[in-house]
């Protein structure tokens, strides 16, 4: 199919609403992602206020929360945990798996194959607008009456089953459920879409392996979700039914309000094992398209081939395979048998190995660089960093004897933050930073990234690296105030301090937008490779067309990462760093 | 502390606002020699930032964190706790200098070269190996502890304690002279007879089962606890003894140990004085009344409105003076008409 075909008239509506094209799509998601994750992240500082100075009064709580959720600038206590639980959710699902994946997984697959488009372009339309409807649910059952969903992002039976158990378990429940529903159609749909691009569209010479790494997370984070999704909406399925239609899958012999609910034979901890099923796999849907933006990245602005590109491939096989069997490792104190636990145990601590190949295999790519320390590559460092910090605590928390004790405190919060929340935003930003121009045309500012990423990484450090400690004090986690405990008063001042880091890393991503939205209309106009890659995005014109490239598609000679290929003598083999993976092996030239 | 706050937001808003004005006239986006330089260099004074947060949250946070174990089963999870803890934090320390360092040591320069190393497997294998083989260790040794804390063996003869959860508040019922507990369940409620935690009267295990309101506990001998709430998930944490378990409404679980120091012996133990004395001297600024260590169990899972002040205090004496106290409370047979 030529790309002629593709030029006809559009209109408004079919180019920025219900486009078909991925790099259109991938926009959208981008900016939906980013609407979602200013909510998200704002919750996230009006309740660390309350943390910070409990039952203290803020103008700004009484400016942003209803009258039936605050007294003269106190947030309640429920207020509390609707908060904690839609921050969960916002920056889990809308942010890190929407926002993330959809955004890059649609620009890249179809440039960095080499296809004119997704396999198939309604879908991904299709898939967008579910998004989108799903969105704007969450951000309706905001402002029901009863507040939103209040059980947790995992909303746990039967908190999350009975409205007289706490009042966001009506309407804000029920609009979570069908919202969530909404998003998990969206996401697999999304992500057979991937798969099948990616397996079939090709261009010619792309094999399997000369697939940029980014290819490789995105293909298989498709999969892993493919895998558990479903699993997580027959999970909501049934306890909608418990909810409405007075069955008891999750739910047994209850007495609240003043009666004996008819309910009779449910367990939760089957809602355990289904929500973690998908629960934990989702931790890597995050993280791996975080990791192959990285991967991608650190191997451009080193100047240096990616280091063991074949067990990065094997680590990412290596994780999705096993991020399946150890959902777990969340429930080792559920009152599931002991057994299932040395099992989840001894799956758990073995992801630390293909984790650790990925750590050290980022730091031998940096070994001997020619670092371009762009934005872009700094956020892709700082990754690596938080990866390797939050990582290792894992070490500790998925060890069953060692998690009884700090099982469900601000250890894990801060764990699971570093690891997953921070890693995966540093990821983000840095695919934005990096692939603005191939976005947007133009370029983003250097200086303020500069400025987002410091403070991005002073924060997230000075938040979540003392919270292990006020974790190991023994600090329960979803706690409204720690005020009546006495034991740990002397854990106030860490309180405050975390607040103002927050608070300092939530203005901090104030430069970002700033950055985002004027470069879209006053940064300077991108040249076709303006980083110097070897990738196929990068030998597209820099003004979107539909189908991609004008004229045929390229063919592949070489894998993605030939940077600073040498001869004998030490020349560059092609007269420069970098060689695209257009270019034609030389004769005599060794395919790397 | 307040005022630091504010100034930070005014200095993040500052300089925010002065790269906006920054911006228009600012075409340079890609970074060159000088920017490497500057970043490469900010690289490594963030680095010593991380290494002074990472030593100064070691060494001054230690006070803060639970003293030693107070179960004779969590001995071991300290030990391991130790281990662990060293060996993750010798690997974050390497791995984040190498990190940073080779950020500033190896940043672009115009006349340098990368050096083209794409694969090395001998250099894969031993970071495959070497921490395949710690996990190894480290999972044996924790999967040991796991089976001694879970598994109760019949020959242990524990004392039987029931802990029942509900929205918010926890109670206790104690086996009573069979130390076998009667038969629970919530039809039995009946809140007029003060059948609070739904036991069955007719079932003859049930008449000499005691209910309380506050745990005490012998020292040296093992308790087994069985857990059960009448409406949401809760989950009861007594963090000083190592122990956690859920409550699981249809289901009953349970978890055992044995009780190391009585609350008493636990006041006089230097972590715990010493943490003490920084919890007072913060509650003298503020003009509260002084606090004294005792022993807590704590709801850990997210229950509702009240989650947060959920509680219940443990008390470890002698075992004479814990079958004294024991004696005193009334069985349900007199407390249930």
């Amino acid at each position: 199919m030529s790309a002629e075909h593709h030029h006809h008239k559009e209109t408004f509506v079919t180019k920025y609403i219900f486009s078909t094209d991925h790099k259109m799509i991938s926009k959208q998601f981008l900016i939906t992602g980013m609407f979602m994750g200013i909510i998200g992240v704002f919750m996230s500082m009006l309740f660390r206020l309350q943390l910070a100075w409990p039952e203290k009064s803020f103008s700004i709580i009484e400016a942003f929360l209803g009258s039936h959720q605050q007294t003269d600038g106190v947030m309640n206590p429920d207020t509390y945990l609707a908060l904690v639980t839609i921050h969960g959710t916002i920056m889990v699902f809308f942010v890190l798996t929407a926002g993330l994946s959809g955004t890059f997984s649609n620009l890249l697959i179809p440039l960095q194959i080499g296809a004119r488009d997704m396999a198939s372009g309604f879908l991904n339309m299709v898939s967008y607008w579910l998004f989108f409807i799903s969105s704007a649910v969450m951000v309706i059952s905001l402002f029901v009456e009863a507040g939103p969903a209040s059980a947790g992002w995992t909303i746990y039976p039967p908190l999350s089953a009975l409205k007289q158990a706490i009042p966001g378990s009506g309407m804000g429940m029920t609009l979570w459920l069908v919202s969530m529903a909404i998003f998990i159609a969206s996401s697999l749909i999304g992500s057979l879409n991937y798969i099948v691009t990616v397996l079939n569209l090709r261009t010619k010479g792309m094999k399997m392996t000369r697939l940029p790494l980014t290819m490789w997370a995105f293909f298989v984070t498709a999969i892993i979700g493919v895998i558990s999704f479903p699993v997580l909406l027959s999970a909501a399925l049934l306890l909608i039914f418990d909810r409405s239609f007075g069955t008891s899958f999750y739910l047994s012999d209850i007495f609240i309000g003043g009666e004996v609910l008819h309910y009779q034979g449910g367990s939760p901890v089957l809602f355990e094992h289904l929500f973690w099923f998908l629960g934990h796999p989702e931790v890597y849907i995050i993280l791996l398209p975080a990791l192959g933006i990285s991967s991608e990245v650190i191997s451009t602005n080193s100047r240096k081939p990616i280091f063991g590109y074949r067990a990065m491939i094997g680590s990412i096989l290596g994780i999705a395979f096993l991020s399946t069997i150890v959902w777990g490792h969340h429930m080792f104190v559920s009152g599931m048998n002991p057994f299932l636990g040395s099992v989840f145990t001894f799956t758990t601590v073995l992801i630390a190995i293909p984790s650790a190949v990925k750590a050290f295999n980022y730091v031998t790519t940096l070994w001997k660089g020619n670092l371009q320390l762009n934005p872009a590559m700094l956020f892709s460092i700082g990754l690596v960093s938080t990866f390797v910090t939050g990582g290792l605590t894992g070490l500790v928390l998925g060890d069953s004897a060692l998690d009884i004790a700090i099982h469900d405190t601000y250890f894990v919060v801060a764990h699971f933050h570093l690891v997953m929340g921070v890693s995966a935003l540093f990821g983000m930003f840095a695919g934005v930073y990096h692939w603005y121009p191939k976005m947007y045309g133009r370029m983003m500012n250097k200086v303020m990234g500069y400025w987002h990423f410091w403070l991005t990484i002073i924060a997230a450090y000075g938040v979540f690296f003392p919270m292990h400690f006020i974790g190991l004090a023994g600090l329960p986690r979803r706690y409204y105030t720690n005020t009546n405990f006495p034991m740990f008063d002397d854990l106030a001042d860490i309180n405050v301090f975390i607040t103002v880091m927050a608070i300092m890393g939530g203005v901090a991503q104030l430069i970002f937008l700033a950055n985002f939205f004027i470069s879209m209309y006053r940064g300077p106009k991108a040249s076709q490779n303006p980083w110097k890659s070897n990738t196929l995005e990068w030998t597209t014109p820099v003004e979107h067309i539909h189908g991609n490239w004008p004229g045929k598609i390229p063919e592949v000679h070489r894998w993605a990462y030939d940077y600073s290929k040498t001869d004998e003598n030490g020349n560059y083999v092609h007269g420069q760093d970098f060689v695209l993976q257009t270019t034609p092996l030389k004769d005599g030239e060794e395919p790397s | 502390m307040l005022a630091l706050f504010y100034i930070f937001i005014a200095v993040a808003v500052g300089v925010s606002f002065w790269q906006i004005t920054r911006v228009m006239n600012l075409r340079n986006v890609i970074a060159n020699d000088s920017d490497n330089n500057k970043q490469g260099k900010i690289a490594l004074g963030f680095m010593v930032f991380l290494y002074a947060m990472m030593i100064y949250c070691l060494l001054a946070m230690n006070v803060l964190m639970l003293p030693e174990s107070s179960s004779i089963e969590g001995e071991h999870d300290d030990r391991l706790f130790n281990i662990t803890f060293i060996l993750i934090g010798i690997v974050q320390f390497i791995m984040q200098f190498l990190i940073f360092y080779f950020t500033y040591k190896y940043r672009g320069r115009k006349d340098q070269k990368a050096l083209f190393f794409a694969d090395s497997h001998k250099l894969e294998l031993i970071w495959t190996v070497i921490p395949a083989i710690t996990i190894v260790l480290l999972i044996g040794y924790g999967l040991w502890q796991w089976n001694d804390v879970m598994y109760v063996g019949d020959d242990e003869n524990p004392i039987v304690i029931e802990v029942y959860s509900q929205q918010f508040r926890w109670d206790a019922r104690y086996a009573g002279a069979d130390n076998e507990l009667g038969l629970g369940n919530v039809n039995f409620i009946d809140i007029n007879k003060q059948n609070t935690m739904g036991v069955d009267m007719t079932d003859p295990k049930s008449q000499d089962d005691k209910q309380v309101t506050e745990l005490y506990l012998p020292k040296g001998k093992k308790v087994l606890f069985k857990f059960r709430s009448q409406d949401v998930l809760h989950s009861a944490y007594m963090p000083h003894f190592r122990a956690q378990m859920n409550c699981v409404p249809g289901m009953v679980t349970q978890f055992a140990f044995t009780p190391k120091y009585t609350t008493e012996e636990m006041r006089k133990n230097q972590e715990v004085i010493d943490k003490t004395k920084g919890i007072n001297k913060i509650r003298q600024a503020k003009g509260e009344d002084p606090y004294v260590f005792d022993y807590l169990l704590l709801c850990n899972k997210i229950c509702g409105a009240s989650h947060y002040n959920m509680q219940m205090k443990i008390t470890v004496v002698e075992e004479e003076d814990y079958k004294k106290w024991l004696g005193e409370q009334k069985t349900l047979a007199q407390v249930i008409k």
